[in-house]
């Protein structure tokens, strides 16, 4: 979804708003806010009070992941009565959030008119029960369900056939058109992000790696407002630390207000000014792609589009690492002049940086353990083969499940493995170039230069919605089929 | 800190507007383009209600107009430069580019007895107002042109018209001297007054941020040759009409008189343009055989008034010499798309045809 300057400026009213309230009810402050803002900025849908229902099963997963996560440690026991309340706090702002229905559509805080809030409370309560029955089950088994759980609704939601699928039954609920059924029907704010948090927190509570956290802690950092939209896809043991400080944190410190206000104007800039004029008309898109005529201004257009998706891209993530900074939580950065590489492996290290590293951290590096404890284990390079295209494939359909994505992740999967062959076999002469000052300089610029066009040509398969698409627009940039 | 930065950032925002607004210039900001140096100029001006599938946005800054527009580039040595002026049906609505009566004069590759090439130049712009033609003109009198044929229609003679369009509106600085020079009998309080506010960056934020787009549009534009979202289908022009004769804020038939209509504007256009000739072309229109077809031509001429409308444009051509060529029943109804005016690419080559012929005729070409 894309958020207009509207939305953007009640951030950073709201964030403000939080940073300068009392310490001790900061946090508090920004969970409800959080809470809240999963509402209000969940877009309208067409069945009926599913706008109402997304966002409050965020919430309920949401306290699911951590009622399954939580340590049975000491540290742990101690915020009992905080969790307590925290889980009052958030059962009362769902079921207050349902009274919008009985005001006037102008004044809602909900994309549309919610359910009876006696429904609310049932829903409530009945979640409430499956979950506490949830943790009686035994603890491993109950980590590996929700990783299923949470990687399942994720691929029914990507799926274009299993959404669309999804969203028939629940207009045939509602008694409503099922023909007219599609996945934009479960257009659910944030689930990407959310998914993969909830799949870093599941994992590394099996691999004894997540700290303790309070609900309080949990949710805030599932849900957080800034980060919902666009990520960064941050990680729990290092976002607990900056919430613990909001008590402690300064109320008017004016250098990180700077910093903050700096990083917004910058995000702003990049996405409203450079990412939204490059989209009128310079950059490609599924529409003048057939319409172009090939040659010079199809580079032109591909061109345009690798830049509007990096401004677009880095600007949200901007605004949103300022907005967090004003509330005192320091988000990580999310882009490091990816196009400035000079290959494909430092490129992947610095565009979408927290993907990435996600990516590798709970597909690459199990995967390649899991090769190298096989038996009959394959040799290094198919290891390194298989899990750079299992990684990038993974990248590529956490965007969408469909071919264009699948070939994206391919087309990248299969660079960083030649990167890789390459690099391995070409270490001393690497080693005799970079002797070379003139000559290392002269093969950095080629080196950059096809490591750009090789990402730029990869973001064919990405914006064209069919790979016929991206084929033929493959043979325009080659001056054949214009 | 935080309150000095804050206050230093707001001094230097409202600095920054004041002169920007005494230096006033949209105008000379229209003037840069990427067209004809960077990207290739557009065919006729750019007009759109779906900017981002038309790949193309409506700029109301004159400059900007013309400095996208093929009519921009220098004059050849051999070229015999005619400009088409008038309404959508000129402009093309409907058309692609190459459909257009321009570029099918092109096309033909007409010749001047003296071996010059006819070069057509669409200079029509939507939206039926004599005065936005004067207007338009008036700035074209620059480009060098040779001969101009102005298309008219009886919907852009009345008064209440003539303002009607944004891009006259929206320029009075252009209206004004011309409705002052001429005595034209055009109310000027139809234009609003800029004030110091309309004048700063925040006031002119759509103007500028419209001209920022037309030159990013131009890529596309380049990359497609696509300057109109031309629907897949549309509902054709009415062949069964109202049974009403009612015309303008005339609802029943009357006599006109040449001061019920703009000829004062038409003669304004004429003499501007001094010393090239001017041929008024009274354009085709969809003349319907449904329902009330007795009273009316189509919806929006009942017969009564496009009558005296014809009669007036003859009786003034001949009273001050103007050379006007009526075509106005040379197309066949059923060459005719959503309005009576706008004609399908057939019927638009077939008229661009009769044009040249029109051209060719008074030059001696061939």
């Amino acid at each position: 979804m894309t958020v207009d300057l509207l939305t953007i400026g009640i951030f950073v009213l709201g964030a403000l708003t939080v940073s300068l309230l009392p310490s001790r009810w900061r946090a508090w402050a920004l969970l409800a806010v959080s809470v809240i803002a999963l509402y209000g900025l969940q877009p309208r849908l067409s069945v009926r009070f599913a706008d109402f229902i997304l966002p409050s099963l965020t919430v309920g997963i949401s306290v699911a992941g951590w009622w399954i996560t939580r340590a049975d440690s000491d540290e742990q026991r101690a915020s009992l009565s905080q969790d307590r309340i925290t889980f009052g706090v958030v059962v009362a702002l769902v079921i207050g959030m349902s009274l919008f229905r009985f005001v006037d559509a102008d004044y809602r805080l909900t994309a549309s008119r919610p359910p009876n809030p006696l429904w609310v409370i049932t829903g409530v309560a009945l979640a409430t029960a499956i979950v506490w029955g949830i943790r009686r089950m035994s603890g491993r088994g109950i980590l590996l369900g929700g990783l299923i759980a949470v990687l399942g609704a994720f691929i029914a939601l990507k799926t274009p056939l299993f959404a669309t699928a999804i969203a028939a039954w629940a207009r045939g609920l509602t008694a409503q058109d099922v023909s007219l059924a599609s996945p934009l029907d479960l257009n659910w704010l944030g689930f990407s992000y959310i998914a993969f948090r909830l799949v870093h927190t599941l994992r590394d509570r099996q691999t004894g790696l997540l700290p303790a956290l309070t609900l309080r802690e949990y949710l805030t950092y599932v849900i957080f407002t800034p980060s919902l939209i666009a990520g960064p896809i941050d990680r729990a043991e290092r976002f607990a630390p900056d919430l613990r400080a909001l008590a402690t944190l300064p109320r008017m410190d004016s250098q990180r207000l700077l910093h903050a206000g700096e990083r917004i104007m910058i995000g702003l800039f990049k996405k409203f000014v450079i990412a939204d004029s490059l989209a009128a008309g310079v950059a490609l898109n599924a529409l003048n792609a057939p319409q172009s005529g090939g040659g010079l201004w199809a580079w032109v257009l591909l061109y345009g589009y690798a830049l509007r998706l990096f401004f677009d891209f880095s600007g949200y993530t901007d605004i949103a690492i300022g907005v967090g900074m004003l509330v005192g939580v320091q988000l990580p950065e999310n882009f490091n002049r990816p196009y400035f590489k000079t290959d494909i492996t430092t490129f992947w290290q610095s565009w979408h940086m927290s993907l990435s590293s996600w990516a590798r951290a709970y597909v690459f590096s199990p995967l390649s353990r899991n090769l190298l404890r096989l038996k009959r284990r394959p040799n290094a390079a198919t290891i390194a083969l298989i899990c750079q295209i299992a990684t990038m494939i993974t990248i590529g359909l956490w965007h969408g499940v469909s071919w264009n994505f699948l070939i994206w992740g391919l087309w990248h999967g299969v660079g960083l493995f030649v990167h890789k062959v390459y690099t391995d076999n070409t270490r001393k002469w690497h080693r005799d170039l970079k002797a070379k000052p003139r000559q290392w300089q002269a093969y950095s610029v080629l080196m950059w230069a096809a490591t750009f066009h090789y990402v730029l040509l990869g973001w064919v398969w990405f914006v064209l919605p069919t790979p016929t698409d991206a084929v033929q627009f493959f043979a325009k940039l080659m001056g054949v089929g214009g | 800190m935080i309150v000095r930065v804050m206050l230093k950032a707001a001094l230097l925002f409202v600095l920054c507007n004041v002169i920007y607004a005494l230096l006033n210039p949209l105008a000379a900001l229209g003037r840069v383009s990427l067209y004809n140096a960077v990207i290739p100029p557009r065919e006729r001006f750019p007009y759109s209600e779906n900017p981002a599938a038309a790949y193309s946005v409506s700029v109301n800054t004159l400059t900007a107009l013309f400095a996208s527009h093929a009519l921009a580039r220098p004059k050849a040595d051999d070229e015999f430069r005619v400009l088409l002026a008038g309404d959508s049906s000129t402009w093309g609505w409907l058309l692609t580019p190459e459909q257009t009566y321009a570029a099918q004069i092109n096309a033909a590759g007409l010749r001047l007895a003296d071996g010059r090439r006819v070069v057509a130049y669409n200079i029509a712009y939507p939206i039926m107002s004599l005065t936005k033609d004067m207007m338009l003109l008036e700035l074209a009198r620059d480009y060098q042109p040779d001969l101009v044929v102005w298309l008219v229609s009886l919907e852009s003679f009345p008064y209440d018209k003539q303002t009607f369009p944004p891009l006259v509106r929206e320029n009075p600085q252009a209206v004004f001297p011309l409705i002052e020079h001429y005595t034209l009998n055009i109310d000027p309080a139809g234009f609003a007054t800029p004030t110091l506010f309309d004048r700063t960056i925040i006031g002119q934020r759509r103007e500028l941020a419209d001209l920022l787009r037309l030159q990013l549009y131009g890529v596309s534009w380049a990359a497609s040759g696509i300057d109109q979202d031309i629907p897949a289908s549309y509902t054709p022009y009415l062949r069964d009409l109202p049974a009403s004769e009612a015309f303008n804020v005339f609802p029943a038939p009357t006599t006109l008189t040449a001061d019920h209509l703009a000829f004062d504007v038409l003669a304004a256009g004429i003499d501007l343009m001094s010393d090239v000739p001017v041929i008024i072309v009274n354009e085709p229109m969809a003349i319907a055989d449904g329902a009330n077809s007795d009273l009316r031509y189509n919806s929006l001429f009942p017969r009564w008034a496009y009558d005296q409308y014809r009669a007036l444009l003859a009786e003034q051509a001949a009273l001050n010499g103007w050379q006007v060529v009526d075509l106005w029943d040379s197309v066949d109804a059923g060459l005719f798309t959503d309005t009576p005016v706008h004609l399908s690419p057939t019927g638009a080559a077939q008229f661009a045809g009769r044009l040249g012929q029109v051209i060719a005729s008074k030059f001696n070409g061939s």
